[in-house]
């Protein structure tokens, strides 16, 4: 065997490994993020997830997917997640972690949704709601690597209040005139709001320019429709379907 | 059941469940519909998840391709649904 690696498809046997809170920080009134130190973690790709597991007293479990929201160059990794009122895991993260508590994951997971600054091509992102978050690390990766590409984030979010990682996202893109933001508000728009008010559609991605891009890579991730939506949209803009990847979530089955 | 945590519905998330078996990422490898013929990321398909287990069904034709379960005597997996898997290395996996 060859010594582990943080490379997507090189053997590497999936454990469990013990997270540390180390500080919290709430983006929007439903979103917090967690800087976690995890021991032995072998590093990993913007993009990826980790599955994290609770255990009760009584033995009961409960297992679910969280994306990880900093680049491979933090020396901490960072999940930021959505509270769900009547889900299993996400309030306990969201609500009851404090700074020195520990919980279970695993990962890095999935060498698809994945991006490198050593991909050519321009970036095109589009996110919906807490689908913002592995494109964050894509974007955090992207300004730490020093961008050589242009990159466009379309954002989808309710409202101005509900939008994750606002500020940073002003700043990143205030620092680096190859980083266009969009945001679009689906449901509230603050007084004088000049930007979108509907979901991604097709003559949205077509005002922004994406059809004229030179072999770009797609990166959607958010609720399944919103995905299904601008996935299609993108394929009758004549975007190369092998370069549109996509990652669906929504409230898991019973 | 309350389980509604918003959490991925594609073949993305059945990464960590197949790693625990194969010891290897599943997501990037291209699959082939045994119902229709159609070829496909198996990130691209379909799960359905639940506690007990989780089903892949193909993003066209619904065909079921991969059913796992975790049983008193291990975990289960049945991937006749798939006519075959190819694994290429991508850029970053070499």
């Amino acid at each position: 065997m060859t010594e582990a690696q943080p490379v997507a498809g090189v053997p590497r046997r999936l454990l469990w490994s013990r997270a540390e809170v180390v500080s919290l920080r709430d983006d929007t009134p439903r979103v917090r993020s967690l800087t976690l130190a995890v021991a032995d973690w072998p590093g990993h790709l913007a993009g990826q997830h980790v599955d994290v597991r609770l255990t009760a007293e009584d033995g009961y479990q409960a297992q679910r997917s969280y994306s990880i929201a900093s680049p491979p160059e933090a020396p901490l990794l960072e999940l930021t997640v959505e509270t769900i009122s009547d889900g299993e895991v996400s309030p306990y993260l969201t609500g009851e972690l404090r700074p020195g508590d520990i919980f279970e994951l695993r990962g890095p997971i999935g060498g698809y949704f994945v991006w490198s600054e050593r991909q050519p091509g321009p970036l095109v992102l589009i996110g919906g709601g807490s689908g913002v978050v592995p494109l964050m690390a894509m974007l955090r990766h992207r300004a730490i690597a020093g961008p050589t590409q242009p990159a466009l984030l379309v954002y989808s979010s309710r409202n101005w209040d509900e939008i994750i990682y606002r500020d940073e996202l002003e700043r990143l893109a205030a620092a680096d005139p190859s980083l266009r933001i969009v945001h679009t508000l689906t449901r509230a728009q603050p007084q004088g709001w000049q930007g979108f008010r509907r979901r991604v559609d097709k003559a949205m991605l077509e005002e922004l320019g994406v059809p004229a891009l030179a072999s770009p890579n797609l990166f959607i991730c958010g609720p399944t429709p919103m995905v299904e939506t601008a996935a299609q949209a993108s394929v009758e803009l004549g975007i190369d379907a092998a370069r549109i990847k996509t990652e669906r979530f929504g409230p898991s089955g019973g | 059941m309350s389980e509604s945590d918003l959490q991925p519905l594609d073949g993305n998330a059945a990464a960590g469940l197949l790693g625990e078996m194969f010891w290897r990422d599943m997501t990037t490898a291209t699959g082939i519909c045994a119902g229709c013929g159609s070829e496909g990321p198996f990130a691209e398909a379909r799960l359905f998840a639940s506690a007990m287990g989780s089903v892949l069904r193909c993003p066209h034709c619904d065909n079921v391709l991969l059913r796992a379960a975790r049983t008193p005597r291990g975990v289960w997996l049945d991937m006749q649904g798939f006519r075959s898997l190819t694994f290429t290395p991508t850029p970053d996996a070499n």
